[in-house]
């Protein structure tokens, strides 16, 4: 046996607030976003970075928060689901998911909205072949992909206008 | 009855909370003073156990430690047979199984602590493979290895056989398939012998979590309480196998006094819990020179695991749907469950219908290159047409026309044109292209007279701020019971969508409306949530405090007086089953179900033959389901349906290793992601069911059963290699088609 390991002090900002909370360094950033800041929007899936149900923002890029050291989120600024809501008002993509039937069971979503609003930021309008890479690593087991793949082309036109189509 | 939800696509009843990740799963929930539990398994397949070490250098007494003496009532898991144990006490039938639960405030340290349990144990032979059970090397459940058999009899099989002008025979097998709902299955139980048990958790039959804990504490109904969490999938992996964690959970909860918590992670998840039933399914058909089916001789078995759990109903379904939509006059099918040392096999969407459709579809196939018909014109000489017979004897009433849904299905997918095209590029080309199809039916509700023993009932009430609360106990699990039964109950009261409620499924406050499974949500409770609306309506006009075409403002001002002046506003509806269904269980002749959904898919592949690697590249899935309810849930049931029934033809490899599954991560168990679904094109023709509400039959589970043939058929198309076993890796694939080839070098 090692070394005790030690808490150490860890500050960053989480959805535009900053945070201050002791984690172990090692611990996963899934477990402190969940467990330390209550923030249980973010889930886990497989704890190995396989299915992106963990999925979160890092510094503007997405991570799977349950391969990300509690240590290097000291500094960082950090966004997950609860953050892309604001005062109330759902982002395009959410919109998008809930008319456009993206959305089912729910546990794979918050990952999902993630990874669509990662790829629409990079390239705001993704083709068929772009979509389907920017949602390569977020798994989900109900709805075989089709309505949100739909859900991201609604997300990229103005509100009000015509249906998509499935690309 | 005006229509004014029903067929129209409403916003999903709880969306808005699973887009912002406010829905609450059972691993999001902390009661206070909350501690963890986890799950000491066998290390060995079969075997007497000897003895329990607590070792390592852990405080062993700040732990909480249950064994199977510590269990109040029966040690037993209830569910149909009696076999399975809560904790395994003396003897040990798979290797999952488990022995010693541990509780303890911190999770990390708990971890460590189950490690350090040793179970001493005597190993014993085991047995894994439908072979050797059926050859009895070890007789290792009841007298002889078969959880159950069924013997259907129609016609004289061997007289036919006789008479045909050709036989051909077959052998199919299917492989294990894990549900892979992405939420783990988890649970919190409060339990102690004043206040009884109450538990919380991901699951689809609250009713069954009821049972199995009534049975293991001894407690009268009134003293167990479950309650359902917002569900992260299902697929039938959280019909039975809750009953279990619940248990644990709240075994650990009452020795200890605290509440407790049980999430599995991925691994304990895809290792302990329950996964389809691999398959062995062998045809002997005969048939006449002008293609007609004479004589259907079907041995259906599935590799039941260790313990009974649900495998007499799974058996039975893959049993009755192993003749698929055709006409026969002379069918004989054995089918027998067997007993593993693996941990049981369970409930998955199709249960057993995916195993011997696959199968079925696969077989006809090849005797329709025996007639030298192709395969369409020979499905279209033996369907199924109304007033014909099925295997059990069931006369068709419905106006079916596979035909029609046949040629539609060829016709969108453009299929003669893709068979001419691939032949003519192929030759010389790496990449192989092909198309295939098969015809399938699905059975909605449960078999036989299951839902007359269900007896199912629904609730609905008026509350006070002027909505109605549906109470049911069916979950909403991502398919949409939630907004379904909304559009069914605000038609029938003729009031908006946004005046509904659903009760949280709670054992302490909805009735039984029966288990969430078999396709029965929308059309069986669906049709009670709409009698029971009818009758809440009807109860207000005779009240004389509502007329007949009243406004949304009227009716929520006439509930408001009649729960002012006469007291709660509440009716009930109890499942009556259609006239003239008949069903005999001793002979399994009769009306095996209400009503069936009926389907065309068409799949187009391309087969690298340089990686042996399988792309499904066009998909048309059409089917006939009744009254669509809600087309972009149903359109979505549909292609999550045909996603999960790709990777159970291509890619979901479940490995087995002395009974344990050796690939139990999603590193190693590949279900398809973004990349590997094509653009699945989804069609419904609807011929309205009149016992279903609005006219609908069940949808779920359909999607599951099509898929593999058409794939593998379309396999056989690009390639010449008819593969009779899924999944048709490029393992798989790389083997058939060098052994084809012949010895090279």
């Amino acid at each position: 046996m090692g070394e005790p390991v030690h808490k150490i002090g860890i500050a960053c900002t989480v959805n535009g607030e900053l945070r201050r909370f002791r984690a172990y360094p090692m611990a996963r950033l899934l477990d402190v976003l969940r467990e330390e800041l209550h923030l249980t929007g973010t889930k886990e899936g497989c704890g190995e970075g396989e299915c992106g149900a963990c999925a979160v923002l890092m510094n503007g890029a997405m991570v799977t928060s349950c391969l990300v050291p509690a240590a290097e989120a000291d500094g960082a600024e950090i966004r997950t689901i609860e953050g892309i809501a604001t005062g109330g008002q759902l982002h395009a993509v959410q919109e998008a998911f809930l008319e456009c039937g993206g959305a089912q069971c729910g546990i794979c979503t918050p990952g999902m909205v993630i990874a669509a609003l990662t790829l629409l930021e990079r390239c705001s309008h993704p083709n068929d072949a772009e979509i389907r890479e920017g949602l390569a690593g977020n798994l989900c087991r109900c709805t075989g992909y089709q309505k949100i793949f739909v859900a991201v082309v609604r997300a990229c036109q103005p509100a009000g206008e015509g249906q998509p189509s499935i690309p | 009855m005006e229509h004014k939800l029903l067929g129209q696509s409403v916003v999903r009843k709880e969306g808005r909370d699973k887009v912002t990740g406010r829905a609450q799963y059972v691993d999001d929930l902390t009661l206070p003073g909350m501690i963890h539990g986890v799950t000491v398994r066998s290390s060995i397949a079969r075997g007497r156990i000897l003895g329990i070490r607590y070792a390592g250098s852990f405080p062993w007494h700040e732990f909480t430690i249950v064994t199977a003496p510590d269990i109040p009532g029966k040690n037993e898991i209830a569910a149909i047979a009696h076999d399975q144990p809560c904790l395994a006490d003396k003897i040990i039938n798979h290797p999952e199984e488990p022995i010693v639960l541990l509780a303890h405030p911190n999770k990390y340290l708990l971890e460590e602590a189950r490690r350090a349990v040793e179970i001493e144990t005597q190993p014993l032979p085991a047995i894994f493979s439908i072979e050797d059970s059926l050859a009895r090397r070890e007789i290792i459940a009841g007298e002889d290895n078969v959880f159950k058999s069924y013997l259907v009899c129609k016609g004289d099989v061997e007289a036919a056989l006789a008479q045909a002008d050709f036989i051909v025979e077959g052998e199919y097998r299917t492989g294990s398939q894990e549900q892979l709902y992405i939420e783990n299955q988890g649970m919190i139980a409060v339990a102690n012998p004043r206040d009884g048990v109450t538990v919380w958790g991901s699951m689809q039959c609250p009713y069954y979590v009821h049972k199995a804990l009534m049975v293991l504490f001894g407690l009268p109904a009134e003293k167990i309480r479950v309650i359902q969490t917002e569900t992260g999938g299902g697929f039938g992996g959280k019909e039975e196998y809750p009953s279990m964690i619940a248990a644990h959970a709240a075994l650990l909860a009452w020795k200890s006094g605290k509440p407790v918590k049980i999430v599995y992670d991925r691994a304990e998840d895809m290792a302990a819990t329950t996964k389809r039933h691999p398959s062995r399914t062998r045809h002997r058909t005969g048939v006449t020179r002008d293609g007609k089916l004479v004589a259907m001789e079907i041995d259906f078995v599935i590799d039941g695991g260790a313990y009974t759990t649900l495998s007499p109903v799974v058996l039975s379904r893959g049993t009755i749907h192993s003749p698929g939509p055709y006409f026969c006059p002379n069918v004989r099918i054995r089918s027998q469950a067997m007993a593993t040392n693996a941990p049981p096999h369970g409930a998955f969407r199709g249960f057993g219908a995916p195993q011997s459709i696959f199968a079925l579809e696969r077989h006809l196939d090849q005797v329709a290159k025996a007639v030298n018909l192709p395969p369409e014109e020979f499905r279209r000489r033996n369907f199924l047409r109304q007033g014909q017979t099925t295997a059990t004897g069931q006369v068709i009433h419905e106006d079916v026309d596979l035909a029609r849904l046949l040629e539609r299905a060829l016709r969108e997918s453009d299929y003669h044109a893709k068979r001419e095209r691939f032949e003519r590029e192929n030759p010389g080309a790496s990449v192989k292209r092909g198309v295939g199809f098969a015809t399938f039916m699905h059975g909605a509700g449960f078999t036989g007279s299951g839902e007359v023993t269900l007896a199912s009932v629904v609730e609905l009430e008026a509350t006070p701020e002027g909505s109605v609360r549906i109470l049911t106990a069916s979950t909403e699990i991502g398919q949409g019971t939630n907004t379904v039964f909304s559009q069914i109950a605000a038609d029938a009261l003729g009031i908006g969508y946004d005046r509904i409620e659903i009760a949280c499924p709670d054992t302490g406050a909805v009735p039984n409306s029966g288990p969430t499974v078999a396709s029965r949500t929308a059309m069986v409770v669906g049709k009670l949530v709409e009698s029971a609306a009818l009758a809440l309506k009807q109860e207000l006009l005779q009240s004389g405090l509502l007329c007949d075409s009243c406004t949304e403002d009227e009716f929520v001002r006439g509930c408001r007086r009649y729960i002012e002046t006469r007291g709660p506003l509440r009716t009930r509806s109890q499942y009556e089953p259609p006239p003239g269904l008949f069903w005999d269980d001793i002979n399994y002749t009769g009306d095996a179900y209400g009503a069936y959904a009926w389907a065309v898919y068409v799949a187009e592949v391309a087969v690298d033959t340089v990686t042996f690697e399988t792309r499904v590249t066009d998909f048309v899935a059409l089917q006939e389901v009744g009254k669509v309810l809600h087309p972009l849930l149903a359109a979505g049931q549909i292609e999550g349906g045909v996603a999960q029934a790709i990777g159970f033809a291509l890619y979901e490899n479940v490995v087995w290793h002395q009974g344990r599954m050796a690939n139990g991560q999603m590193t190693n168990y590949i279900m398809p992601t973004s990349m590997d679904i094509p653009p699945i094109r989804v069609f419904f023709e609807e011929h309205p069911y009149p016992f279903g509400p609005g006219g609908a039959k069940g949808i779920g589970e359909l999607p599951m059963d099509g898929p593999a043939p058409a794939i593998l058929s379309a396999i056989e198309n690009a390639t010449g290699i008819c593969l009779s076993e899924i999944p048709a890796t490029p393992e798989a694939l790389m083997d058939a088609m060098t052994q084809k080839a012949g010895p090279s070098g």
